[in-house]
């Protein structure tokens, strides 16, 4: 009960702090309003901020032309559709929703308002004025994964994951082949937090895989809890969504960064001069979407090397992040030699590689 | 890894993680033992969580950090004594407010303070004890707060069944006007069990983001003064029952987090459940003993209270 009042609270004042911006700019009337709705604080230093720096370029790029407004802690329900149409009404042009619980509320704003475009992050649903944009942040935990190899004493890895997705299983899949590539006595160990964002939980996920021997820490969470928890126990971890190095400098091997600012910048200069077309994006690590943090000093020169290496075979398309064989739990070759995973197979991947403990929870 | 190895290493994380919990219950166990009914133990959890984290980063001073958490967390309580005591706000709806307002107000203040790392408590180290296997990293090397914790529940317990001023606090919270017809000050007893209350969950709260996840978060109690409100009522308001209430918790919390680790075949929701079906279970087994409770809930509770009435 305390959560979804608490929510709502915070919908509330989220929604009167970003309509107040936008009272504020309405006094500039040519320029393009563009709005974000962010699911989490701008302040978590992770996802949402993330996507606010992407704002932050928008607004230094094309400044004089644009003004912007963000909403920020938007409950994934009810509340989101009230706070994307107020940006609707409020005469805003283009307005993204980044996260997976605001497709439904975008689609029923989006009919309701045919000459607002919107963009919808990590969904699946797309409209007349709706586009849909995400990241192949696997291609960022195939590197992750041959570092982590690379650096394991212990031969286990501790994954703190926040919710049995696809998008997170695909990660742990991705990563824990390339990490078998490197060192095939490696093997993975998950657990599920069943949250995005609650750093006791993750600091407590992260303490128990220590003490079952991981020494490398990689989380699919968005607080800086299991870097913390890693450097104080003196072990590897991995940053997610961006550059955590300042939570545990000694720890942080390096991160999977999501970097929004190219594509937004593009997508707001496409309304500007007309040729925006409700498409469907997903870029790695080619496009600049997804992209490592800087490795820590303490990598060895042919470790970075090797990473380097692999990042550029993703780009060039040597490499896929599910190259065949790609064998299940049981054995089974699921992506035969020769072959690549497709991106529906990728998108709906709820089975574990050979490496992976335990089961994917259904 | 021997499984068997695990086990100290789980009773260790147990205490800490039940550490933030003790703290917010013991204190809103004496402010029920009054007669009030605060709910915003999440909302002044929050608040001492940021300012104790604010005032050590300035200050550099950790103790120095802990004492404005409890003085953040009673500040923020007195706002409730104020409009429930002395003008008869309605106590659950003042609650609920008070923790939306903390939400609110410790994100405000926090915002200079979002991703700032700060080092945790050190941990204790006694030479020989901390190095006993099995239970001498959980009993002998924890930081100061996790001892404090502890220690406070037998001192509350004395303080409730062993002294004058506990006795008339209880009697407040069985029949206010009996007491005030004995010349007791209720109001004012309730404000400082209110402020005792709230300066508890502030340490609670100064002990999530200073020590267990040393950072500054939005919303970082997670629920945690909800639990806290809970357990009060699993203990049914005995101290001692609240520490081992609270050990279960952190214990169950900790367990649950291994056996995935470990790949033993049990939904992780499940697991994650398995805190809020232990409160169920045990309110359902002491709600069996109807007596129990009527024995222990202070009669008062949640009633207002006017002098002149």
């Amino acid at each position: 009960m305390g959560k979804a009042v608490l929510g709502l609270a915070g919908a509330a004042i989220a929604l009167s702090v970003g309509m107040g911006a936008g009272i504020g700019s309405a006094l500039a009337q040519d320029k393009l309003k563009v709005g974000f709705v962010y699911v989490g604080p701008v302040s978590d230093h992770g996802y949402s901020y993330q996507h606010d720096q992407g704002r932050l370029a928008v607004e230094k790029a094309l400044g004089d032309k644009v003004t912007t407004t963000f909403v920020e802690n938007v409950p994934e329900g009810a509340d989101a559709e009230r706070v994307i149409e107020q940006l609707a009404a409020s005469g805003h042009k283009l307005i993204f929703t980044t996260s997976f619980g605001f497709m439904n509320p975008t689609l029923k704003v989006a009919k309701r308002y045919p000459d607002v475009k919107f963009e919808h992050a990590t969904g699946y649903k797309r409209a007349e004025n709706v586009a849909t944009y995400s990241g192949r942040f696997y291609e960022g935990r195939t590197v992750i994964g041959a570092i982590a190899g690379k650096m394991t004493k212990s031969n286990i890895i501790g994954y703190v994951g926040s919710y049995p997705i696809p998008e997170v299983v695909g990660g742990i899949n991705a990563f824990t082949i390339a990490l078998r590539e490197q060192n095939p006595k490696a093997e993975v160990r998950v657990v599920w937090v069943n949250s995005w964002y609650d750093p006791g939980k993750e600091a407590e996920a992260a303490k128990a895989l220590i003490d079952q021997g991981a020494d490398v820490i990689v989380q699919h969470t968005d607080s800086p809890a299991p870097i913390q928890t890693a450097q104080e126990r003196g072990l590897w971890s991995v940053g997610q969504s961006s550059d955590m190095t300042r939570f545990g400098p000694k720890s942080h091997l390096t991160a999977i960064v999501e970097d929004w600012n190219g594509y937004y910048v593009q997508r707001v200069k496409a309304v500007l001069d007309g040729s925006w077309k409700p498409i469907d994006t997903w870029g790695g690590i080619g496009t600049g979407m997804v992209e490592l943090a800087p490795y820590n000093p303490a990598i060895p020169a042919d470790v970075v090397k090797m990473a380097d290496q692999l990042k550029a075979d993703i780009v060039s398309g040597k490499r896929h992040s599910f190259q065949g064989p790609v064998k299940d739990q049981a054995g089974k070759v699921v992506i035969p030699e020769g072959k690549t995973a497709t991106d529906e197979q990728i998108l709906k991947m709820d089975w574990y590689v050979e490496g992976v403990q335990g089961k994917v929870p259904k | 890894m021997n499984d068997f190895a695990l086990i100290g290493p789980i009773l260790a994380a147990m205490f800490a993680a039940a550490t933030p919990l003790l703290f917010a219950a013991l204190g809103e166990l004496v402010v029920e033992k009054s007669g009030v009914l605060n709910l915003g133990v999440e909302g002044m959890m929050l608040v001492g969580a940021v300012c104790g984290f604010a005032v050590t980063i300035q200050t550099g001073s950790a103790v120095t950090g802990f004492l404005v958490a409890a003085l953040a967390g009673a500040a923020t309580a007195s706002l409730f004594a104020v409009l429930t005591l002395f003008l008869l706000a309605n106590q659950v709806a003042t609650g609920l407010a008070l923790t939306l307002f903390g939400v609110g107000l410790s994100a405000l203040i926090g915002q200079g303070f979002v991703g700032i790392p700060l080092e945790g408590l050190p941990k204790l180290y006694i030479p020989g004890l901390t190095d006993l296997p099995v239970v001498g990293q959980a009993l002998f090397g924890q930081d100061i707060m996790v001892y404090l914790a502890i220690a406070a529940v037998p001192l509350v317990h004395l303080f409730l069944y062993r002294t004058r001023a506990g006795l008339v606090l209880r009697a407040v919270g069985e029949n206010h006007t009996a007491a005030h017809a004995l010349g007791y000050k209720v109001l004012r007893i309730r404000f400082l069990a209110v402020l005792f209350g709230g300066a508890m969950a502030g340490l609670g709260g100064a002990f999530l983001s200073m020590d267990y996840t040393p950072m500054w978060a939005e919303n970082m109690t997670s629920g945690r003064g909800w639990i806290a409100l809970a357990l009060v009522v699993f203990a049914t308001w005995k101290p001692v029952r609240a520490m081992l209430g609270a050990w279960l918790f952190g214990g169950v919390t900790i367990l649950q987090l291994h056996v995935q680790g470990l790949g033993i075949d049990v939904p992780s929701q499940l697991l994650s459940m398995l805190p809020y079906l232990a409160t169920v279970l045990v309110l359902v087994l002491i709600s069996r003993d109807i007596a129990r409770i009527r024995l222990n809930a202070p009669a008062c509770l949640g009633k207002l209270f006017h002098p002149d009435a």
